[in-house]
């Protein structure tokens, strides 16, 4: 007799570590670091549960756009090496289910921080979800290869909507640490799209390596990499500076500048021998760059009180 | 393996339970974070516009005096 055997793929049951995933834990880490140093170099004091509840609503709207993201772009993580085992793509979660959550977080973490600090904050919030969803994600990821320069405004709101929480205004200051970030997103992405340049190509993502080749790419992080520096540096002399960030900003900047002028100086197939060295280097320190200007900021307000901080 | 004891029937958790209770317990502690961050907000609230309040009470009645 012979058996009649039929077998059903049921899909898997997400587990609550999918569902934080969807959040992008790593950029909220970012955010909440960011946040923190923006609310804590604001020169007034916040009651500790109210400086708490500000930075969670603060990072749980960036995991609401992460979730929304991913649900926009289930179709290209999918093809991308580097994004195929986020939850949507590997089949863990439904995109319906990303939208879901992302868009229920957005609620909350909005009117919990306008609850929390003030309207001008959850205002700002709201601006950056749906920057990054609507016009990062859906509009200009797939549509110009400047998609990382003027989205990288997203990823900048942060420091800036942690002083707000603290003072209820934007200053200068403020606009110094959205401009840090601002700046710093192009040469960090586009170091990490030299090597990743397949993964873009294939999705179909139009990066600068893809539609201008990795020659002009290397240029470009020269010349933004160039354009950084005056902003990181010009934030010493501020309220929120001092000598402390000066001198780490100095170090930190010439390091970047050197790493900048090297990428662009490096010929293509000598890059491809040598599996990319320079440009993950590069990449890599981005990341310490970013997390040492604002550990610096965060010194000199530490410091102020025992009159060592600020000028 | 399946153990019986009188008329119920204990069978071997599934993989699928426990992913579903790891789901129901980190909901449970979010939603419970959340209640106790709401609750730590609200008195942090109420007692700074307390506070505000006796202030300004205080300072009509200097005034009046």
């Amino acid at each position: 007799m012979m058996s009649d055997i039929r077998t059903y793929e049921q899909p898997r049951e997400a587990g609550f570590g999918d569902y934080v995933q969807l959040l992008k834990p790593r950029v909220m880490s970012l955010v909440v670091f960011t946040a923190l140093v923006g609310l804590l170099v604001a020169p007034v004091s916040v009651h500790p549960v109210v400086a708490m509840a500000s930075i969670l609503f603060i990072a749980l709207g960036a995991g609401a756009s992460g979730a929304l993201n991913m649900w926009w772009d289930a179709d290209i993580d999918a093809v991308m090496r580097r994004t195929a085992k986020r939850p949507v793509p590997a089949g863990k979660v439904e995109a319906g289910e990303a939208l879901g959550l992302g868009m229920a977080l957005s609620g909350i973490s909005i009117v919990m921080l306008a609850l929390a600090s003030n309207w001008l904050a959850a205002g700002l919030l709201t601006f950056t979800i749906f920057f990054y969803a609507v016009i990062y994600s859906m509009w200009l990821k797939r549509s110009t290869p400047q998609n990382i320069v003027i989205g990288g405004a997203a990823g900048a709101f942060p420091p800036m909507i942690g002083w707000v929480a603290a003072t209820g205004s934007i200053s200068l200051e403020a606009v110094l640490m959205f401009a840090l970030i601002f700046m710093w997103t192009p040469p960090h992405f586009w170091a990490l799209a030299l090597f990743m340049k397949e993964d873009y190509s294939n999705a179909g993502v139009p990066m600068l390596t893809v539609t201008h080749g990795l020659r002009a790419t290397r240029k470009h992080i020269w010349v933004y990499t160039v354009l950084l520096a005056p902003v990181a540096v010009g934030a010493a002399f501020t309220r929120i500076g001092g000598p402390t960030y000066l001198a780490a900003s100095l170090v930190l900047n010439g390091w970047f500048l050197w790493g900048a002028w090297r990428i662009w100086h490096r010929d293509d197939i000598v890059a491809e021998t040598d599996n990319y060295v320079v440009e993950k280097l590069v990449f890599r320190f981005s990341l310490y760059y970013l997390f040492l200007h604002f550990g610096a900021l965060l010194a000199e307000a530490a410091l102020r009180p025992y009159g060592l901080g600020g000028w | 393996m399946v153990w019986e004891v009188g008329e119920v029937t204990f069978r071997p958790e599934h993989e699928l339970h426990n992913r579903r209770f790891s789901r129901n317990l980190g909901v449970g502690l979010s939603l419970s974070v959340f209640i106790a961050l709401i609750f730590a907000l609200t008195v942090v609230k109420i007692t700074k516009e307390g506070k505000m309040k006796y202030n300004a009470d205080e300072a009509v009645q200097v005034e009046v005096q």
